[in-house]
C-alpha cells in the first residue's frame, strides 16, 4: 500500500540536494576536504553544523586520504558518517577505500564525476569512480539532482545492512547535476530520520570468545582488519563478494520502500527500463545522459521508431540477471562509456554489459560510444545519430567498429 | 597453516581477531639471540623500556630481568640501548 507523504519542493542544485539529504540522515561524523564540483555539499553541510542544524561531528582534513581515515574509523566506532569528494580527492583516497571496504565500514560518500588530470579538467566525466570499480564500494549513478537526494538517503539504509556493511558511493555528474538548480521535492525531517532509523550493529565474536556489537569500544576491545596472510586474507575477500552480492536485494528492497513513501522509483532499483519491451534499438548509459537519451526516444517513439534505453542505476554489484533479461529482445544496442580504459577494448561500461551477455542465448549486435569526456556537452542531435548507426547495423547486417566517439573531431 | 583452519562463512568480518596477539609467537622469526651477561648487568631496565616488544620483563620477586623469546623477534635494540654492552646478540 502506497501512502506518499507530503513534500516541500525546493530549488536547490545537485550538491545542495546531496547536502540537504545528509541534513536528515542523522549523520553522526562527517570528514572532508573540498574539491571541485563537490565543493559546495560540504560547504552547505558545514554551515548547518554551524548553524546547530545537525549535531554532526565535522572533522576539517588536511587532504582527502585523511577524510576518508577518519570517515572509516569513525565508522568503525559505530557512528553514521558521510563525506564527498570528486576526481584529484576520489583518487588520493584510493588506498583508504580498500581499507573501507575491507574494515566493512559503511561510509556513505557522494562523488561529484569530475575528469581526471591531465590535462587538468573539472567537467564532468566518468572517470574518477569508474577507476574505483573494483575498491568494493557500492556504486550507484543518479540521473538528476532529485534522485540524488533519494539515493543518498537509501545508501546509509543499504550499507548498514548487517547483510551488507559495505561503503557506498553516490555519483552525480559534476556541474551538469552539481551546479544545476532543480526542483527537488524533499521528505519532511522526521519521515526521513524514521527512515533511516538508527544504524544497527551486529554481533560478532572477538579475541576473548565473547559475541559483541561489531564496533570499537573501549569496554569491549576487539581488533579490526589487522594482517591476514597466505591462510586467511582470501577468506575476508570472498565475504565481501558475498555481500556484495547480498547487495543486489537489499538495494531493490530499500528502493522499494522508500518509494512508499516519497512516491518515486527508478525501475527496480539497480536498473531503470525506457520503453525498453518491445525496443529493436536500445543506448545503455549512467548518470544524467539518460535524461538527454529519453528525449530523443520520445521523439523517435513519434516516428515509430522502435528505440528504448537501459540505464544502470547501480554499477556494483553489477545487476547481471535483470541486464540479460532486459535486453533479450534488442536486435542491435549502443553501450555509452563517459570514460576510456586506455589499451582496453572500449570503455568500463562497455565491457562489462559485453561481458554479461557473453552467457545470453541470444544478444543484440554491440557497440561502444566512448563520449563527453572533460564535460563535453552531448546533444540530443548526437543520440539520436547513434540510434542512426543501430538503425543501420541492422539493415546492413553488419557491426562496422565495435568502438566509436560522439563529439570528437576527427 | 592446518587443517583446522576455518571457511570464510565461519570467520568474523572485517578481520576481527578471534584470537588474541599473544598466541602468535613471533619470537620465531628471529635470527639473532639476546643473551645477557649478568656479571655485566647493572639491573638499570633501561631493556625492559626500550624493548618495541615487550619481550624483556622485570622479575620483581627474583630482582632480575627476564627475556620472552617466544616474542623477541632479535630486533638488537636491547643490546645497542645497554649501557654496559651486557647483551651479546649471538645467532640461533
Amino acid at each position: 500500500m502506497e501512502s506518499v507523504v507530503k513534500q516541500k519542493v525546493l530549488a536547490l542544485n545537485g550538491d545542495e540536494a546531496v547536502a540537504y539529504a545528509a541534513k536528515q540522515s542523522d549523520v553522526d561524523v562527517v570528514a572532508a576536504y573540498p574539491v571541485t564540483p563537490q565543493t559546495i555539499i560540504v560547504e552547505k553541510f558545514s554551515e548547518y553544523v554551524a548553524n546547530g542544524e545537525v549535531d554532526t561531528e565535522f572533522v576539517c582534513v588536511e587532504s582527502e586520504h585523511s577524510a576518508m581515515t577518519a570517515c572509516l574509523t569513525a565508522s568503525a566506532t559505530g557512528a553514521r558518517t558521510f563525506t564527498a569528494t570528486a576526481a584529484p580527492g576520489l583518487a588520493l583516497m584510493h588506498e583508504m577505500l580498500y581499507v573501507a571496504s575491507g574494515c566493512r565500514t559503511p561510509v556513505i560518500m557522494v562523488i561529484a564525476n569530475r575528469a581526471l588530470s591531465a590535462p587538468l579538467n573539472i567537467h564532468c566525466d566518468h572517470s574518477d569512480s569508474m577507476s574505483e570499480r573494483d575498491s568494493g564500494w557500492i556504486q550507484i549513478y543518479a540521473e538528476n539532482s532529485q534522485e540524488a537526494y533519494d539515493s543518498v538517503i537509501q545508501a546509509f539504509r543499504i550499507g548498514e545492512n548487517p547483510e551488507i556493511l559495505l561503503p557506498v558511493m553516490v555519483c552525480l555528474d559534476g556541474f551538469t547535476l552539481s551546479h544545476t538548480l532543480e526542483n527537488v521535492h524533499v521528505l519532511p525531517d522526521d519521515i526521513v530520520k524514521e527512515f533511516i532509523g538508527i544504524r544497527p550493529i551486529p554481533l560478532v565474536t572477538t579475541h576473548e570468545g565473547k559475541s559483541v556489537p561489531f564496533k570499537l569500544d573501549p569496554e569491549n576491545p576487539m581488533t579490526m582488519g589487522p594482517i591476514a596472510l597466505q591462510n586467511y586474507y582470501f577468506e575476508f575477500k570472498r565475504q565481501q563478494e558475498e555481500a556484495m552480492k547480498n547487495a543486489q536485494r537489499i538495494i531493490r528492497q530499500v528502493h522499494e520502500e522508500y518509494a512508499q513513501t516519497s512516491g518515486r522509483r527508478y525501475g527496480d532499483g539497480m536498473l531503470e527500463f525506457y520503453h525498453l519491451e518491445d525496443a529493436e534499438i536500445a543506448i545503455v548509459c549512467l548518470g544524467s545522459t539518460a535524461g538527454t537519451v529519453k528525449t530523443v526516444v520520445d521523439e523517435l517513439r513519434a516516428e515509430e521508431v522502435k528505440a528504448g534505453l537501459l540505464r544502470i542505476r547501480a554499477f556494483r554489484p553489477l545487476p547481471v540477471e535483470g541486464i540479460v533479461r532486459a535486453v533479450e529482445n534488442v536486435k542491435a544496442m549502443a553501450v555509452m562509456d563517459r570514460s576510456m580504459s586506455f589499451g582496453g577494448h572500449g570503455g568500463p561500461v562497455f565491457h562489462e554489459i559485453r561481458h554479461v551477455l557473453y552467457d545470453a542465448p541470444t544478444h543484440p549486435y554491440l557497440v561502444d560510444y566512448i563520449y563527453g569526456l572533460g564535460g563535453r556537452d552531448t546533444s540530443p542531435t548526437q543520440i539520436r545519430k547513434i540510434y542512426q548507426d543501430l538503425q543501420m547495423i541492422l539493415q546492413t547486417q553488419h557491426l562496422g567498429k565495435p568502438v566509436r566517439y560522439v563529439g570528437l573531431r576527427e | 597453516m592446518t587443517a583446522k583452519e576455518k571457511s570464510w562463512k565461519e570467520i568474523s568480518p572485517a578481520g576481527v581477531c578471534w584470537k588474541p596477539s599473544t598466541e602468535y609467537m613471533t619470537g620465531d622469526w628471529k635470527t639473532h639471540k639476546p643473551v645477557v651477561d649478568l656479571e655485566k648487568c647493572t639491573r638499570c631496565t633501561l631493556c625492559v623500556i626500550f624493548c618495541p616488544d615487550g619481550a624483556i620483563h622485570w622479575n620483581a620477586e627474583k630482582e632480575d630481568i627476564e627475556f620472552d623469546y617466544n616474542f623477541c623477534k632479535g630486533c638488537g635494540i636491547c643490546a645497542n640501548e645497554c649501557p654496559t654492552k651486557a647483551i651479546e646478540m649471538k645467532l640461533e
